[in-house]
């Protein structure tokens, strides 16, 4: 990385490019890979019909329609990085949380609950359909803070836990929710609360209604729509922004730094006058509002929310994005999970073709479906990069320092093999 | 306060069974499954106990050695329910061994590839590489064995131990007992008598002290992790003599015994086998009474419920002491 550094500032030493670049104020300079990314991005469905799709390797660019999903799960992993990243809090069940959320959009704008019959400013749906109904912009709020407080009714009792308890924890908790949402139907709970197995459909979809359609030319409903993929991936994309945003901001605040604070030395922070408690209770409830937000936008995205959507590899794919990018470095984890979602979403399928027609089948005669091996690979890189490379693929320059000069070990980051003696003052020992 | 709300639902629930032979059934059948689980949990508690660390690549080892075991047994040994007896008892025991040994290397080159790497690593690392190795030992599973679950026939026989108003034990499940328990003795000898084993109980207690005083610490990890790779294969052998393998068995199963080892007190052998047991009965229990049940739809539920309320309230477990992790 430095001597790339070196070059780049010789080369914008050497060009004219690099004077005009140097008299831009700072915070233009610093948006600038933003603002050039976003020029690709927005236009994007208007282009990607123009783009080879012979491409060796990847075979063919994503679709709009893919790209929505893979926005939504980048907009996860930024959110399980604020718990992961920046709190340094081991989240293995993070799936819980897009449950909560798919299953909020479920809950207030579908006709699951036939008994009632609220409208509130929804799309679609006439007024004589039965079901809770409220207008789909509001209910991603809803679901956003319904998984919040989830998140804060998860964190409450076992945040006092540290490290890998904590982590089995979660895991308990992701696994407990899906299987619950899967039971909770009439012959399950008594009450029909989520369809069980058949998953809760349809889900309303968001959009602007008939006034704001001729007065401001915004379309009525986003799945009537003819270009459905391409308005739902733009407003994705304003999602992904926001989180994004807050999340930066939120790093910077005074929460952000208690986080990171609890990160390095839990023990200190606290000696420090960090709330503990208050803070990490903070980080769940703020990673689990983001994973709520996401989960009802994909539910109402699918125009439903299924049990069979939330496995554990969900969770650990999540967090194999903030692990792939770096723990922590916000841009690490939107690139890794931008190049981890396509993988999932159409990437290795591609690659997989691209292989067997080119290599395997020529070379060794051998067919081999890649995607079924899509977690195996996940959990390969996984394993590499904690061998080789732990800081991840672009790190924050915090969490560099803070990896290489061995410092933050604390009782969460102590190594392996330093036992715990300096915290126990009985010096009890396990048999 | 549990134990006595556990006991009145165990009451009730005995009272309100019209077969009271049924609630005996279950419980025997609760034995088998518990003891199943106590050789996994064992493997989970071994391995903590010495680095503090959960090895979640630890079912599926179990479930590849399964698959393995089932190859052994189908196409090497061709054995099937019609061969002599004496042949079932030497190829059972013989895959015994061939699986343990199997499971042995799994496990100890698990720990070799990967978690020796990171000794000086954080801990989160290291718990976030076992659970890479899972998805890894998962996918090796299902590359060679497919998602096809695979059988053994039934060599042990399903008739019954012993026949007694209505209870009765079949020959399979007591198969499990009766394999399981020696097992363990052998276990707790080798932990509390050997040098061996008194090497593992010094590295668990302070490996720097340990290895002043001479012991090779990495070589006792690695038997550590050969010895609960072993116990894992002796499981899997067990699994496939009383249900069917498959790639992906591993992963439930092994959370669920590593709640019990967590209920038990993690690092504690006696706590392993004793919460397996607890575990194994809970969910039979829960399975087959009638009162207040919620069946088998939420046994996964039950057991995670189990153990999230053990973190929180008494993170030491049944027999474990205190730890400040859950401090």
């Amino acid at each position: 990385m430095a001597f790339l550094a070196r070059y780049r500032e010789e080369f914008l030493r050497a060009t004219q490019l690099g004077r005009r670049w140097r008299w831009l104020p700072a915070p233009v300079r610093r948006a600038m890979p933003i603002l050039v990314l976003l020029a690709l991005a927005v236009p994007y469905p208007y282009y990607v019909g123009d783009l080879p799709t012979n491409v060796p390797v990847i075979n063919a660019f994503p679709s709009v329609h893919s790209l929505v999903t893979i926005l939504v799960f980048v907009t996860m992993a930024v959110g399980l990085n604020v718990v992961v990243g920046y709190a340094g809090l081991l989240d293995l069940g993070y799936v819980a949380f897009y449950a909560i959320g798919a299953y909020s959009a479920g809950w207030f704008a579908s006709g699951q609950f036939e008994q009632v019959n609220i409208h509130f400013g929804s799309i679609g749906p006439t007024a004589q359909l039965s079901g809770i109904h409220i207008s789909v912009w509001l209910v991603f709020l809803i679901a956003g803070v319904i998984t919040a407080i989830g998140g804060i009714l998860i964190g409450l009792p076992t945040l006092r836990l540290r490290g890998d308890y904590l982590a089995i924890v979660t895991l308990g908790f992701g696994e407990i929710i899906p299987q619950a949402v899967r039971n909770a139907d009439k012959e399950g709970v008594g009450f029909d609360l989520t369809h069980g197995t058949f998953g809760i459909s349809p889900i309303d979809s968001p959009g602007f209604g008939k006034h704001l359609h001729d007065s401001l030319g915004l379309p009525i409903s986003y799945q009537q729509s003819l270009h459905a993929d391409r308005l739902f991936f733009w407003t994705v994309l304003v999602v992904l922004l926001v989180t994004v945003f807050c999340s930066l901001r939120l790093r910077d605040s005074r929460l952000g730094r208690a986080w990171i604070a609890i990160r390095e030395d839990e023990t200190a922070a606290g000696a420090m006058g960090v709330p503990l408690m208050r803070t990490k209770t903070w980080a769940y409830a703020i990673g689990a509002f983001f994973g709520g937000i996401a989960g009802a936008y994909i539910a109402s995205f699918n125009s439903g929310a299924f049990p069979s959507q939330f496995d554990f590899n969900i969770s650990v794919f999540l967090l194999c994005m903030v692990i792939l990018g770096g723990m922590g470095s916000l841009w690490g984890v939107v690139v890794a999970g931008i190049i981890l979602a396509w993988l999932n979403v159409e990437g290795l399928a591609n690659i997989g073709a691209w292989l067997n027609r080119d290599i395997f089948d020529p070379l060794f005669g051998i067919q081999i479906d890649v995607p079924k091996y899509s977690f195996g690979i996940y959990g390969f890189i996984i394993v590499l990069m904690m061998l080789f490379r732990p800081i991840g693929l672009i790190p924050e320059r915090r969490r560099k320092l803070e990896i290489e000069e061995g410092a933050g070990r604390g009782p969460i980051d102590a190594p392996l093999r330093e036992s715990r003696r300096a915290d126990e003052p009985t010096g009890g020992a396990k048999g | 306060m549990l134990l006595v709300l556990l006991g009145a639902w165990l009451v009730k629930n005995f009272l309100v069974l019209d077969d009271k032979a049924d609630f005996f059934n279950i419980f025997l059948i609760g034995l088998t499954t518990g003891s199943l689980y106590a050789l996994i949990a064992l493997g989970y508690t071994l391995v903590y106990g010495i680095l503090q660390l959960i090895n979640f690549a630890h079912g599926d080892v179990f479930a590849l050695s399964g698959l393995f075991s089932s190859t052994v047994i189908v196409s090497l040994f061709n054995l099937d329910e019609g061969s002599a007896a004496l042949a079932i008892l030497g190829g059972l025991f013989a895959t015994f061994l061939i699986a343990m040994v199997f499971g042995a290397l799994v496990n100890s080159s698990i720990e070799f590839l990967a978690y020796r790497r990171l000794r000086s690593a954080p801990r989160l690392a290291v718990l976030i590489t076992a659970v890479g190795m899972s998805f890894i030992v998962q996918n090796i599973s299902l590359a060679i064995y497919d998602v096809n679950a695979r059988s053994i026939p039934p060599l042990i026989s399903k008739a019954s131990v012993f026949e007694f108003r209505g209870v009765h034990y079949g020959w399979d499940d007591f198969f499990v007992l009766l394999v399981t328990a020696p097992v363990l003795v052998l276990m707790t000898w080798l932990v509390k008598s050997t040098r061996q084993g008194k090497a593992m109980r010094a590295t668990s207690q302070d490996p720097e002290a340990a290895a002043i005083m001479g012991i090779d610490v990495n070589r006792t990890i690695s038997f550590t992790f050969a010895l609960a790779g072993g116990l894992a294969g002796i499981a899997a052998v067990l699994y496939l003599v009383v249900t069917n393998m498959r790639y992906d068995a591993g992963f439930q199963l092994g959370l669920i015994a590593f709640t019990a080892a967590v209920l038990g007190g993690i690092g504690n052998l006696t706590g392993a086998v004793l919460g397996a047991l607890l575990i194994g009965l809970i969910q039979n229990f829960n399975e087959g009474l009638p009162w207040l049940t919620p069946g088998s739809d939420w046994t996964k539920s039950i057991v995670f419920a189990i153990l999230i309320a053990i973190l929180v309230f008494r993170p030491e477990g049944l027999l474990g002491e205190r730890t400040p992790e859950g401090a």
